[in-house]
Parts: C-alpha cells; structure tokens; sequence
C-alpha cells in the first residue's frame, strides 16, 4: 500500500461545531467485508470527515455517524468496496447551519 | 391522471429556481427536498455571481441573504515556504447584475425556497426520493418514503451526487476523473477584523483562490471567501489527482490553514461548521443527456459546472439551467407533450444561453489541468525563486532582473513552460 503522510489534524473536534441527528439504529454506508489495503486506502485519503481510520497497527475502521454525506467515498470506491450507499433516513444526517 | 404537472427532486438552486418558474406559469408543481429545510444539507464555496439571479429575480440585491460583495480578486501561487499573490480590484466588479457576492447555502437557499412557495409550489422537505417511478423508458414519478407520487414531468435538480440519474437517463458517472471532493469550514471572525485583514472596504469582501502548495503539488486549488462574520475556506481536489498524493483531504486542510500566507488570515476564527461535498469538474465531457421522457435534468446533477482555476461557477449555470428547465418543462406541459422531444425546447436554451457555450468553449480545461502537474509544484518554486532574487539583497553583485527570469525559467524547462502555455492559451 502506497503510504499516507502523518495526520495531525483531530477532525473530530472540528465535526463538534456540526449539528446533526444520527440514525442509531441504520447504517447508511455499509463496506464489502474486508477491503484491501489499497482500496481502503482511497477511502481514507477522500473521505473530509476522515470517517475511515487506519490504526497504528494499520487495522480499518469506519463510523457513518459524523457522516457529511457529500458521496465521495461512493465515487471512488462505488465498484469496488462501498457494498451500500443511501441518503440517510427522513430527517437524519447532517443539517448545516452556514453551508 | 398524474398527481402533478411536475415534481422537481431537490431545493438547491436549480430546484428551488425550476420550481418558482412551473408555479409562475401556473402548473401544479411538487418540490421533494431530502433537507430538513431548503440548504441544509447543501454547500457551496462560494461566490455567486449574480447575473443569473437577476434574469429570475430582478429585486435580488436588497432582497437576497447575500453575505458581502466581491471587489477584491485575489490569486495565490503557494510553494511550502513562501507565497505570490495577484490583487486585483476595480469599480466594474460592483455593477449591479455584473457583480458577484460570497453566499452560506443555508439561509441562501432558505431564501430561494421561500420564493418557490410564495409563487405557488408545495413543498415536502426532510424526505428524500429513494426511486422513480417508470412505464418502459418513461419516467412518471417517484418514490419518497411511503408514497409514489406521479408527474407528468419529473426535474432532477439533485446534485452532483444525484443516486438518480443512473435509471433517468442512463448517466454512468460521475467517474473519480471527472468530480472532486470539496472540503470547507466557516471560520468565525469579527467583522471589522475580516475587513483589516482582507484589506476590503466596510461590507465589501475578497474571493482568493490557491494553487501550489494549498494540496502539496496535486491538482487542486484552495480558497478563502470573505462573508459578513465569517471566512469560508477550503479545499476542491479532483478525487482521481488527490489518490496520486500521499495527504488525506482534511490533513491538506489543516496543512493549508498552517500556511504562512493562510494562518493570519484565520488567527484566533472559530470554526463553526466543518463540511464536505462534491463539485463536478469534468466539464462537458462528463455531462450525462439533458432530457428524457418526462424529465429533465439541470444543474450539479448534469454536471453543470466549471473549474477554471481563478474561479469556480456551478451556481449561476444551476440558476440558469433551473430557470430554462422550469420554463422549457411549463411550455411542454402546456403543449401536451412531456416526451424526450418535447422537452427539447430546454437543450435549445441552453445552448442559446452562456451555461453550454461556456461547458463547451472550456471542455478542454479539465483535461489541461489535471494533465499539467507543473501548475501546482514546479511553477510556484519558480516564482519563489524569482521573487526571492528580485527581493532579497546581499553583499553579492546583484543579477539584473531579466537574467533572473531567464534563470527562473530555465529551472522550469524552457520546453515545458512554452508548452504549458500553449495548453493554457487553447483550453482557457
Ligand atoms: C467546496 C465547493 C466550492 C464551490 N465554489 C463555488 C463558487 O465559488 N461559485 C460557484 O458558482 N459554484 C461553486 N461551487 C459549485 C456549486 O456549489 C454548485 O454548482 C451548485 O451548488 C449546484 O447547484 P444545484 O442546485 O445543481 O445542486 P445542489 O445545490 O447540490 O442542490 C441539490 C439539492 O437536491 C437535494 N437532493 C439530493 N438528492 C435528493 C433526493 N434523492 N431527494 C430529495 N432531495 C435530494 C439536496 O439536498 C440539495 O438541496 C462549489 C462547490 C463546492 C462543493
Ligand atoms: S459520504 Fe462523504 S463524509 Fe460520508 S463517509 Fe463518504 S466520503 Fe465520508
């Protein structure tokens, strides 16, 4: 797998100012189990709420909640890994305030 | 017979402007908005220019929620360690109609929405259109939550991101190539410090678009957008270039934030809001059919959109593209005939209008672009070096200026530069 430079940005705290109502209990993106280095990779490099994380160990994780649901993960992996893409429920996700 | 004249999916701009058009002709018009309210699920850079809005809305400049005229351009060339900046301002960036304004999608398009509904369109908002529903190649509604509604034309006016257009029209895309992710945050700031820092007159504003180092060398380009209390800014990397590089997208925010020419600018801001979305950039190439049977489609969703490198537009075309398909789709609806050809009367439009001569006269920019990697890491060094020379002064003899660029240029290649500029000339 190609490398990925060092992150030192906490985006999680940036999301915090973000208003939104998430849908426990339905997973609006769902991955193909186990994707490959390379392809996950994709997700993590295009992802603007870094919702895919890679470990130090390098062991994937994603979390659709914090979700900006902007479907650029659908665009670069949409063949490959992404198994379900949806807009999330009536009145769920993200509401922006400014846009 | 159908439940309406016309559905139109989506209140962005080309949605909520389609709408008002079939009410003030007097259809029966249904808008389906995923948002809770109009704009809330929407972002933008953004500057709009205004020319479009005006042919819709004359009284738009005391009636709009516009943030603050733009009358200073700036372009940025950013190396790692050093920065050039163009500054232009001019008493013709402030005539009416031919001016050009910072907006925040939220209550902009609260706004447009409303104007929507007072000409007469019904509104559904919080529920967004899962699928259409269709008699052979026919779209002749959708399907929103429980319902199935129908319409005797159907306006996918959804986005870049439309999940709809796929079944509508055929439209593969949009491909990694062709679309690029949009990364922003609205920076909090006093007023007056906005203005001391952008050098802009009280209530006047600054758009300043980045190349270089904004994304480390890839293809791409940053900006800074002044509004009333705040800053909008942000990244837009093609998503196939941003994979060639070793940074993830929000790191390249935070990088560019830390840029010397950048971090003043947002010193001490708050960020209020952290956002994603897609532009579309592939330009015409990428553009999926306007009409089929009983629909049209306008806007981001029919990747409406240009990157040109000193500016983005996508929101005067969906303006004027919503306008031409609200009007193309009233007639049609009036004449009886909502097939592929009788909507035909809104490609015609648009290729009349700037939205396809523009798509058109700039199909080669993307290719350029994305095609000229020199753009984003060779050239900013070069007017580093040439700037450094000009302005640093030593103890050693001084070189004169025209050795310096020659030098500068030669760094670059003297092949290369003459074929980029070429390039540039017959794409932009
Ligand atoms: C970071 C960034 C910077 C930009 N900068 C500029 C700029 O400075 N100047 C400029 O002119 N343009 C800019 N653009 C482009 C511009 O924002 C778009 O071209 C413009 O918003 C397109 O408008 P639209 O109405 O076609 O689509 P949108 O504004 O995206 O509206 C689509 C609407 O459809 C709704 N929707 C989607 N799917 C469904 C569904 N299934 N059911 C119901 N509703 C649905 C959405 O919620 C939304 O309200 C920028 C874009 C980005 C992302
Ligand atoms: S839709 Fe956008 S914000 Fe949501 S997971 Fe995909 S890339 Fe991330």
């Amino acid at each position: 797998m190609k490398t990925i430079a060092p992150i030192t940005v906490n985006v999680p705290s940036l999301l915090a100012g973000n208003k939104y109502a998430v849908d426990e209990d339905h997973a609006h993106i769902e991955l193909s189990p186990g994707p490959s280095a390379d392809e996950f990779r994709k997700l993590v490099m295009v992802c603007p709420a870094a919702l895919y994380r890679l470990d130090e160990q390098n062991a994937q994780s994603f979390d659709y909640a914090g979700c900006l649901e902007c479907g650029t993960c659908r665009v670069a992996c949409g063949n490959t890994v992404i198994a379900k893409w949806e807009y999330p429920r009536p009145t769920m996700g993200v509401e922006y305030r400014q846009g | 017979m159908a439940d309406f004249d016309a559905i139109v999916v989506g209140s962005g701009l080309a949605g909520a402007v389609a709408a008002h058009e079939l009410a003030r002709a007097g259809k029966g018009v249904l808008v389906v908005e995923r948002g809770n309210q109009a704009g809330s699920k929407n972002v933008s850079g953004g500057r709009l220019y205004t020319h479009s809005l005006a042919a819709v809305f004359p009284g738009y400049a005391s009636e709009a929620p516009l943030e603050r005229r733009i009358t200073h351009e700036r372009i940025g060339f950013l190396a790692p360690d050093a920065g050039f900046t163009v500054d232009f301002t001019s008493d013709g960036l402030r005539a009416e109609g031919r001016d050009s304004y910072s907006v925040l999608r939220a209550p902009f398009d609260q706004w447009l929405a409303s104007q929507a509904e007072d000409a007469g369109a019904e509104y559904i908002c919080g529920i967004p259109v899962e699928d259409l529903l269709m008699e052979g190649s026919r779209v002749t509604g959708i399907v929103a939550g429980e319902d199935e509604i129908t319409a005797d034309a159907v306006l996918l006016c959804d986005g870049v991101n439309s999940l709809l257009t796929r079944k509508a029209v055929g439209y593969a895309g949009p491909t990694p190539e062709a679309t690029a992710v949009g990364i922003k945050e609205v920076i909090k700031l006093d007023p007056q410090v906005i203005e001391d820092r952008l050098l802009v007159p009280e209530g006047e504003g600054a758009a300043w678009l980045f190349a270089g180092d904004a994304t480390h060398g890839v293809p791409g380009g940053g900006f800074v957008y002044t509004n009333k209390e705040s800053l909008s800014i942000g990244l837009v990397v093609p998503i196939a270039d941003l994979l060639t590089g070793e940074t993830p997208i929000y790191q390249l925010l935070d990088d560019f934030k830390r840029h010397q020419v950048v971090a003043p600018l947002i010193k001490g801001g708050e960020v209020i809001e952290h956002s994603g979305h897609m532009v579309p950039e592939g330009g015409w190439d990428a553009m999926p059919k306007l009409v089929g049977d009983g629909v049209l489609v306008a806007g981001d969703a029919a990747m409406m959109c240009l990157n040109l490198a000193y500016t983005v537009r996508g929101m005067d075309y969906a303006i004027a593209a919503g306008m031409h398909a609200g009007r193309a789709a009233a007639e049609a609806l009036t004449a009886g005939d909502t097939s592929a050809a009788g909507l035909q009367g809104y490609v015609k439009a648009l290729e009349n209008s700037f939205v396809l001569q523009d798509l058109r006269q700039f199909r080669k920019v993307p290719h350029f672009i994305s095609g000229t990697k020199r753009i984003f890491d060779t050239y900013p060094a070069v007017i580093r070096d040439f700037f450094e020379k000009l302005f640093i002064v030593d103890s050693n003899p001084t070189a004169p200026v025209r050795k310096a660029g020659f030098a500068a240029a030669k760094q670059a290649g003297l092949l290369n530069l003459a074929r980029d500029m070429k390039g540039a000339l017959s794409s932009l």
